[in-house]
């Protein structure tokens, strides 16, 4: 967007973000199209769903179950509309990629605070990753299925699994101070 | 007419192509707002950084006013918009186990399909956990279908919930967000921030 004269310089100068409030206003317009496409809103966390149920499917299929991987890839096989989050997942890892190398941000780094060691956050993405792989299928969708998507379309779940992500964050951000100030 | 795909006016396999470009606008505005940093995410945690606040209130309330306008102008019709069915248990303990995953991992699942397109190998690590997760989940769920399962409420909504309008609703929470962008405003001036 406007370019910020008060940007800090250093040697690899990389574009600075958008306005946040033009960027969630974008989001928006993003979210409204799925909306106006498909009739539901965007995600993230089905796609992982989908691709484990595709990929566990020689294992799953063999003992006709009727386990949580098994149904998942029933439902792919026999509506391929299901298919839906895991073409846009695909299409986020593409934008995202887009826009870091318009925006010269485009490097293989591991961001993490000064005061901890890159092993320290390497252990606390992997820990952080699974609870949120975890949450996101008891919440049925995580921040973009479930929380965003779910509060644009007024829904109950959707405010209430907001308040919890953020809420528990915020009650445990005094355990964790260490590791982002 | 729309939703689009319910109404039948594009065909299944256009609509799985759409999905990619959405995907694709998805993925480059939350990289243009700087969601494939963890430290700015986890920013809004302690103050320095309250982008995350801004940006997902922002998207939320700007989606819901065109679902609004969009009825209101006959272009969409609202009874084939998907809500989010509200089971209350599995809703709350799937929030706090994301928010526990959120400050230790600094990203959700989308972002940090972002982060990682861009490079982040912490991102990298954190997409392993979530495989890692949602494995332990499908596998342990006979022991938790019953809670996954309980206390089904529908397709509730809130507004309905509390019994007023959708627009009514809609303006209570407007005016919410902006008075959370005004403490946000604020509260990013009293902490100290970096570029990240």
């Amino acid at each position: 967007m406007e370019q910020s004269s008060n940007e800090t310089v250093s040697h690899k100068k990389a574009k600075p973000y958008i306005n946040p409030y033009i960027g969630g206003v974008l989001l928006g317009i993003v979210l409204l199209s799925a909306f106006f496409v498909a009739g539901e809103g965007l995600g993230a966390s089905g796609a992982f769903k989908n691709v484990l149920s595709v990929c566990a499917a020689p294992i799953t299929s063999a003992d006709n179950t009727t386990g949580f991987f098994a149904k998942t890839y029933k439902s792919l096989m026999e509506d391929s509309s299901k298919w839906w989050i895991a073409l846009e997942v695909l299409g986020v890892l593409i934008g995202g990629l887009l826009s870091g190398a318009i925006s010269g941000r485009l490097k293989l780094k591991t961001e993490h605070s000064p005061k901890i060691t890159k092993k320290r956050r390497l252990i606390f993405a992997l820990l952080g990753g699974v609870f949120f792989g975890i949450g996101s299928q008891f919440g049925r969708g995580c921040t973009s299925g479930a929380a965003l998507s779910g509060m644009a379309s007024f829904s109950v779940a959707g405010f209430l699994t907001m308040i919890c992500i953020f809420g528990t964050g915020y009650a445990l951000a005094y355990f964790f101070r260490k590791n982002w100030i | 007419m729309a939703p689009l795909v319910e109404n039948e006016l594009i065909s299944g396999n256009f609509n799985l192509l759409i999905a990619l470009f959405i995907g694709l606008g998805f993925g480059f505005v939350l990289e243009q707002s700087g969601f494939s940093s963890s430290r700015k995410l986890a920013g809004v945690f302690y103050g320095y950084d309250m982008t995350v606040m801004k940006v997902f209130f922002t998207a939320a309330v700007t989606a819901m006013f065109g679902l609004l306008f969009f009825s209101l102008f006959g272009w969409i019709d609202l009874e084939l918009i998907y809500v989010n069915n509200t089971f209350l248990y599995s809703a709350i303990i799937g929030g706090v186990l994301m928010g526990i995953g959120f400050i230790m991992g600094g990203y959700c699942p989308g972002t940090s399909m972002c982060a990682a397109a861009i490079g982040k190998i912490d991102a990298m690590v954190f997409i392993i956990g979530i495989f890692i997760g949602v494995i332990i989940f499908g596998i342990g769920f006979p022991l938790w279908e019953k809670i996954y399962t309980a206390k089904a409420m529908g397709p509730l909504k809130l507004s309905d919930l509390i019994g007023v309008k959708d627009g009514v609703f809609l303006l209570l929470l407007s005016v919410m967000a902006l008075a959370m962008f005004f403490a946000a405003e604020w509260v990013e001036k009293k902490f100290p921030r970096d570029v990240y």
